[in-house]
């Protein structure tokens, strides 16, 4: 179910689905896409709420684009609060793991766990070596090439699509431009908080993921107090959308001990 | 009429291995540029700027980066040496890319200077900048034209206030101390100009009362023209022609044959201005929601600024002169062609005060250069000054 909540001045639109333990899923730079697998197979054992990124889907942008990434942490922190959420998890792929990770490193309470889904937002290496893939430097074969272990599984004909959903990638597109042009989608201060996250942390990660390397996840793991680092065979940059099966599978053990 | 004469200051020796590497812009390493041809090169094209001032034209310069179409990197330089070598152009700024810059006051310092350098003969274009200046600049796509305006409002503040200092904490801009020395010759600042293609374009610059110059696009021309004066009028005032400004490539010759092969080579910009690496074509934000989804409906097809009569895009970089004169692009042939182009230009959007006049483009030598600029000065410029006599500067009504 899709739906519009006011927070703050903020208004947002999220999609709610299944029950049990909450669980909120930020979504990548590319967009919630609610009607791709992953979103399904989570609300077989949680509730989930996955809400759109103010500037993404239905949701405006905050402060007509004044906002910027901590900004949407107290946004997203704001809404647990809101919806009450208790000993939940805290799932956030790429963008959304960036976002995800300056949650935790202002406050925890609400989340029991953390899985961090090949998450941008860090810097690790030299001032002159990329961490993260230029994708704004790439043309849309060599983004493929970089973000998909299969390039032909990323390939959407835009063509087909109505104009309602081209808004929507067009929308998300400028708004990811807007949150992670400069410095190049990472706070240049968040790496110095990551001890702050007192919970469970899994990292996520496909083996062949060219925007940041499982390498990349390395370093997050080395960072944050007893993560732990699981990579995906067959998957690129969107092991979530990639290998839904697979990604559930892990996420499932790790944050109930059970298999999916 | 005023006509400004304008070249980007090719470096077209690298063309050929742009061309075949797919971008002339942003990727193409600086290894093919040799700094002893470039070092000839920038001479000569600020001799041909020289040679204006004593022709009667006025003078326009541009600035682009990480390219091998454009050896300008910076208007203000340029202007300096301009400024010290001619006596009675009007020098125009066309312009600085004021969302790409971190530090407005220093674009007010630096115009305030120019200004006072050549004695009140800035005109200062204060422009967005093409998508492909983004990632040289490095400057964010999705905001940028708010931070454009405020840096618009910004310099302009500086350059007119006199019983500074000021403070400014804006959301890109932070000072607590503006107060710029020197300030402008003309008071309260010299005359402020924008481009574009748009009508949104046109009824901005008219809430300001700036000249408003669109880019070798008759199609665009008309309706922004239209829009600015409808504006003016809502806000209480007449927009003359000297607030509109059409730049075509130009190219004239004693015969027809001669004028055309000046304009084809001339025409070059208008080729080569386009190819450019496809991921800097089209940053995200900078392009309108409308025009970002046409373009994935049409499976990535983007339209340059060259459009035929009925609006159809015409591909840059293949198109023939005759194309390019069909599209209003280029302005070739005899003195009399030219005029006779130029006036049913004119004719067809209402008027225009201003002619910016692309003389040189890349292949076009130093003596082919020479005689257009004194060909055209001598032959078609005292009847542009019949054809839109006004020179004096429009009462401008609206609020700054």
């Amino acid at each position: 179910m899709t739906q519009t909540i006011q927070l703050g001045g903020a208004s947002l639109e999220l999609v709610e689905r299944g029950q049990g333990r909450p669980l909120l899923f930020l979504h990548a730079g590319e967009g919630l896409a609610p009607g791709r697998p992953w979103l399904d197979l989570l609300s077989r054992h949680y509730r989930v709420v996955a809400p759109s990124h103010p500037g993404y889907d239905a949701s405006p942008l905050i402060d007509s684009g004044a906002g910027g990434i901590d900004d949407l942490a107290y946004l997203y922190l704001d809404l647990a609060r809101e919806l009450d959420l208790e000993d939940a998890v805290l799932v956030g792929a790429d963008l959304g793991g960036w976002i995800a990770a300056e949650m935790m490193v202002r406050s925890t309470t609400r989340f029991s766990c953390l899985v961090l889904v090949a998450p941008l937002g860090i810097k690790l290496r030299g001032r002159d070596e990329r961490d993260i893939a230029d994708i704004h430097a790439m043309t849309h074969a060599e983004y493929l090439q970089a973000a998909w272990a299969d390039p032909a599984k990323g390939e959407v004909d835009y063509t087909a699509l109505p104009d309602s959903e081209l808004t929507a990638v067009v929308r998300g597109r400028e708004a990811f431009a807007l949150y992670g042009w400069k410095p190049y989608m990472h706070n240049p201060r968040l790496k110095r908080w990551l001890h702050r996250i007192d919970r469970p942390t899994l990292l996520l990660w496909g083996a062949q993921d060219g925007i940041v390397t499982p390498d990349y996840g390395e370093g997050w793991r080395q960072e944050i107090p007893g993560a732990r680092l699981d990579v995906i065979p067959a998957a690129g940059h969107f092991p979530h959308w990639e290998q839904p099966e697979a990604f559930i599978q892990r996420l499932s053990r790790f944050v109930d001990g059970r298999n999916a | 009429m005023r006509v400004w004469y304008f070249s980007e200051m090719a470096y077209h020796p690298a063309w050929e291995e742009g061309l075949k590497r797919g971008s002339l812009r942003v990727v193409l390493p600086n290894a093919n540029y040799d700094p002893e041809v470039g070092h000839q090169l920038l001479n000569r094209y600020l001799d041909e700027f020289r040679l204006c001032d004593e022709v009667g034209l006025d003078i326009m310069v541009n600035e682009h980066h990480s390219t091998s179409t454009c050896l300008t990197i910076s208007v203000p330089m340029a202007l300096a040496v301009i400024a010290r070598e001619t006596k009675r152009a009007r020098l125009l700024s066309l312009g600085t890319p004021i969302a790409n810059r971190p530090d407005p006051v220093r674009v007010a310092e630096e115009m305030a200077w120019l200004d006072v350098l050549s004695g009140g003969r800035l005109e200062m274009g204060l422009v967005k900048g093409a998508p492909y200046e983004i990632a040289p600049a490095n400057s964010n796509p999705a905001n940028l034209m708010r931070r454009y305006w405020e840096a618009h409002d910004l310099i302009l503040r500086a350059m007119s206030t006199t019983d500074g200092p000021f403070s400014w904490e804006g959301e890109f801009f932070h000072y607590r101390n503006v107060n710029i020395w020197p300030r402008p010759y003309q008071q309260p600042t010299p005359p402020v100009w924008m481009t574009g293609l748009s009508p949104e374009t046109g009824r901005m610059a008219a809430e300001r009362g700036h000249v408003v110059a669109t880019l070798l696009s008759l199609s665009a021309a008309g309706p922004m023209f239209a829009a600015y004066r409808k504006r003016a009028q809502e806000l209480g005032w007449t927009a003359g022609p000297d607030r509109f400004a059409y730049a075509g490539v130009v190219g004239v010759g004693t015969t027809r044959e001669e004028g055309l092969r000046r304009a084809n080579l001339a025409a070059d910009y208008v080729r080569t201005s386009v190819v450019v690496a496809e991921p800097f074509t089209n940053p995200p934000g900078y392009n309108s929601l409308a025009a970002n989804i046409a373009m994935l409906k049409s499976g990535g097809k983007r339209g340059g600024f060259v459009r035929d009569r009925n609006g159809n895009p015409v591909d840059q970089r293949t198109a023939t002169i005759e194309q390019l004169i069909e599209s209003g692009t280029c302005l070739a042939g005899t003195p009399d062609d030219v005029y006779s182009q130029i006036k049913a230009l004119h004719d067809s959007v209402g008027g225009f005060g201003n002619l910016l006049m692309f003389g040189q483009g890349g292949f076009l030598d130093h003596a082919d250069t020479v005689v257009n600029i004194t060909l055209f000065a001598e032959e078609v410029l005292p009847r542009l000054r019949e054809l839109s006599p006004s020179r004096v500067a429009t009462q401008v009504a609206a609020a700054q």
